[in-house]
């Protein structure tokens, strides 16, 4: 077993400090207070601001605790924030693939699309923008099941609707299809939400891995799968190099 | 074969960016710094230049080294800029003799209205196509030669240079004080007030009018251009374009035929309709402006609405008064409401711009009850938006002839689907969105590209246009009517607030 991690346990001294007594102090008194070197403590105060647990009065360089420590378990990122910051990934990957793409994020147990590109073909289409899907025939919901256990575990707790004949309905089966989804860092669906049309989503991460939403392509199965039914892989990789370009946008490690 | 691609660098009015495009017009990589802004006075923006080229340094070779491409590959680079923002700098050091005075500034104000009052005012609107306003360059120009000891002697004597953004980074990267190209675009050149609209050339008599001395001002050249080869930063990159941000939004939406509009929703937003060859001079407060000019190429001409304030509202809401804590937070908090509750709110930061050209208006918030709340509020900040795009299009209708049926739409304010919507109902046309909401730093990559022969036309540049996004027009008639006739009375009410300030 690996000891406590020394940094951790200084970045929670730090907390502890600044969510008591005036609430604002300097790197320097911040430093004193805990014996620590003031680059230590300045590494360390960077972190905490970098991830929202922080946050520095830009008059008088003092740090206090961020917003984000106050909606820990609330919505983390606001998903209008998610739509802006991800925008122009979500056009190179429309452009890209040729299909229509959609974020989505988990809302009272479905998928709701927070953002919407219609297919590159400019024929009639409809934007479904707040629309809500299921989380369990999706690509997007199961990226959103694969990296959230209590929302899989729920999910599996309640009745699994059958849309098409192909949907996964039994809550062993989804298990394994959500380990897949882990396994490979993307979710296919073929035919399991209406029939003819497919799907693949990949997660989009913010600091520390979090996933905050899926993104992904649907189209025809045709289109989208080779002859088994199998997402195509080229359309896979941009579906994967669009989710790493919006998480890196967000902040997430390569 | 290798991979080619083109570069734009976008110097915006909050930010810089550098895109790298594919030759199927996607984007590959973006690397961004946003800049200070000052706000020493009232009514006073300022902006550092010499921190502006540091952020072009590092963004270049970042968007390189992200997209895992080498210099060589990049077949052209385009330049898109913030317009009308003023910096004059020493030729011999690269220094500028004080802080750039951006696009937003008023402190010209008194020394526009004594333009106005000049014998030969009527004669400026003629020979540039531009009211005389705080907006434009010229003014600003003349007030660093009137308030800075000794800059008129310096620039007599041909020590100092003038330009707008894409001058200034033109001549940094070029060489600077070793040999940079000192030159600019017909686009950026059109909005100073000191470029004949007919010509293409600095007009005589309008330098005399501002007085301002020719040898500080750069070439004119074509939008797309032989503007040098990058000798800093990452050398060897060849400059084939230059537009202002607007004027690139244009071309980056394809809006190539006469008639074609498009809005782009900033800081401020600014409508352009493209009017062909034909000088349309506006009868009802739009201005009259090139739209581009490809090489070897007679202008194409458009009509524009300018509006100040529209995303640098939000930029206040969050700033200012803190009531979010990021701007796409404006939507979510607007959500909380079902409507304004009867509030609004007419931005009129630097006075009003089109079509109504009041200088010394200034912001109101009206309908205040103890109803209101922040989300209230925050309705009226993204209506104020659709509201002034409304002005604007009427305007631009009376004075084309033409009914606009569509608008498309780029921008980062595209990514709020509340205001998109709400643009729809209150224009009553279909609003829409094109794949590469980044139009600005497109269209400057599709000039650079199609002046080195990257893209072979412009009908080839507009296959890559496709339908992102469509809102269509929900709201009832008889609502919009009513809501059109308040946002009126709100804006009169800002009229005349600002007041020449008394000698102390």
């Amino acid at each position: 077993m690996p000891g406590p991690v020394q940094a951790i346990e200084r970045a929670a001294a730090i907390l502890r400090l600044l969510a008591r007594g005036s609430g604002r102090l300097g790197v320097g008194e911040i430093a004193a207070s805990l014996d620590l070197a003031k680059g230590t403590a300045h590494g360390i105060l960077r972190t905490l601001q970098g991830v929202g647990f922080v946050e520095q009065d830009a008059a008088t360089g003092k740090y206090q605790l961020g917003a984000a420590l106050l909606h820990l378990g609330t919505s983390y990122l606001d998903v209008n924030e998610l739509r802006s910051r991800a925008i122009n990934w979500a056009d190179a990957l429309a452009a890209r693939s040729g299909e229509a793409v959609r974020i989505g994020t988990p809302l009272e147990g479905n998928v709701m699309v927070v953002h919407h590109v219609f297919r590159p073909d400019d024929t009639l289409q409809t934007l479904d923008v707040g629309t809500l899907l299921p989380l369990h025939a999706t690509a997007l919901g199961k990226v959103l099941l694969a990296y959230d256990a209590d929302l899989a575990a729920e999910t599996q707790r309640s009745d699994l609707p059958s849309l098409t004949r192909r949907t996964v309905v039994n809550a062993a089966a989804l298990t394994r299809a959500l380990a897949q989804v882990r396994e490979q860092g993307w979710a296919g669906e073929a035919e399991e939400f209406m029939p003819g049309e497919a799907g693949i989503a990949a997660p989009i991460r913010s600091y520390g891995g979090l996933v905050v939403g899926a993104i992904g392509i649907t189209g025809p199965a045709d289109r989208l799968c080779d002859g088994g039914l199998r997402p195509r892989a080229d359309l896979v990789t941009h579906v994967s190099n669009a989710a790493r370009a919006v998480s890196r946008d967000l902040g997430a490690s390569r | 074969m290798t991979q080619r691609y083109v570069m734009s660098i976008d110097q915006g009015t909050t930010s810089t960016r550098c895109i790298l495009f594919d030759q199927r017009a996607r984007l590959v990589s973006v690397a961004q710094r946003e800049q200070q802004q000052y706000f020493p006075q009232p009514g006073w923006v300022e902006q550092d230049a010499v921190e502006i080229w540091r952020n072009v340094d590092r963004i270049v070779p970042r968007a390189l080294a992200d997209a895992g491409i080498s210099p060589d590959q990049v077949m052209a680079l385009g330049i898109a800029n913030q317009r009308e923002t003023t910096v004059v700098w020493d030729r011999r050091t690269g220094t500028p003799v004080g802080r750039a005075i951006v696009w937003q500034d008023v402190r010209t104000e008194e020394l526009v209205r004594e333009f106005e009052g000049k014998p030969d005012a009527e004669t400026v609107r003629d020979r540039c196509g531009l009211p005389l306003a705080t907006y434009f360059a010229a003014p600003r120009l003349r007030w660093l030669l009137d308030n800075l000891p000794g800059l008129r002697d310096r620039a007599e004597r041909g020590d100092v240079l003038f330009g707008t953004m894409e001058t200034w980074l033109i001549w940094n990267l070029t060489g600077g004080v070793d040999g940079g190209e000192h030159v600019t675009d017909v686009t950026n050149a059109s909005r100073t007030l000191l470029m004949n609209l007919a010509t293409l050339a600095w007009d005589d008599e309008l330098l005399s009018f501002f007085d301002i001395p020719k040898r500080m001002l750069p070439e004119i050249k074509p939008s797309t251009a032989d503007f040098g080869r990058t000798k800093r930063v990452v050398p060897g990159l060849r400059i084939a374009a230059a537009l202002g941000d607007q004027h690139a939004a244009l071309f980056g939406q394809t809006c190539f035929a006469r008639g074609e509009t498009k809005c782009t929703y900033g800081t401020g937003s600014f409508l352009l309709m493209n009017t062909g060859r034909e000088l349309v001079r506006s009868t009802h407060g739009l201005l009259t402006t090139i739209g581009y000019q490809l090489g070897g190429e007679p202008a194409v001409y458009a009509l524009e609405g300018p509006i100040a304030v529209t995303g640098s509202l939000v930029q206040w809401i969050r700033d200012s008064l803190g009531l979010i804590g990021s701007a796409p937070e404006i939507e979510t908090l607007a959500r909380t409401v079902d409507d304004n509750g009867g509030c609004y709110i007419v931005p009129a930061f630097s006075g009003l711009f089109a079509p109504h050209w009041h200088s010394e208006a200034r912001g109101i918030i009206v309908g205040l009850t103890s109803y209101i709340t922040k989300g209230h509020l925050a309705r009226a900040v993204l209506e104020a938006t659709g509201w002034q795009t409304r002005e604007v299009v009427d305007a631009m209708n009376a004075d084309s002839g033409l009914t606009a049926s569509t608008l498309r739409v780029d921008g980062g304010m595209t990514a709020n689907h509340l205001l998109m919507q709400f643009i729809a109902d209150v224009l009553d046309v279909p609003v829409m969105r094109p794949i590469v909401a980044e139009t600005v730093s497109l269209g400057a990559a599709y000039a650079a590209g199609l002046g080195v022969g990257f893209w072979p036309d412009l009908e080839g540049l507009r296959r890559n246009w496709h339908l992102a996004a469509r809102w269509l027009p929900q709201l009832e008639a008889s609502r919009r009517d009513a809501e059109y006739a308040n946002w009126q009375r709100a804006v009169e009410l800002t009229f005349g607030w600002a007041q020449p300030r008394r000698p102390v």
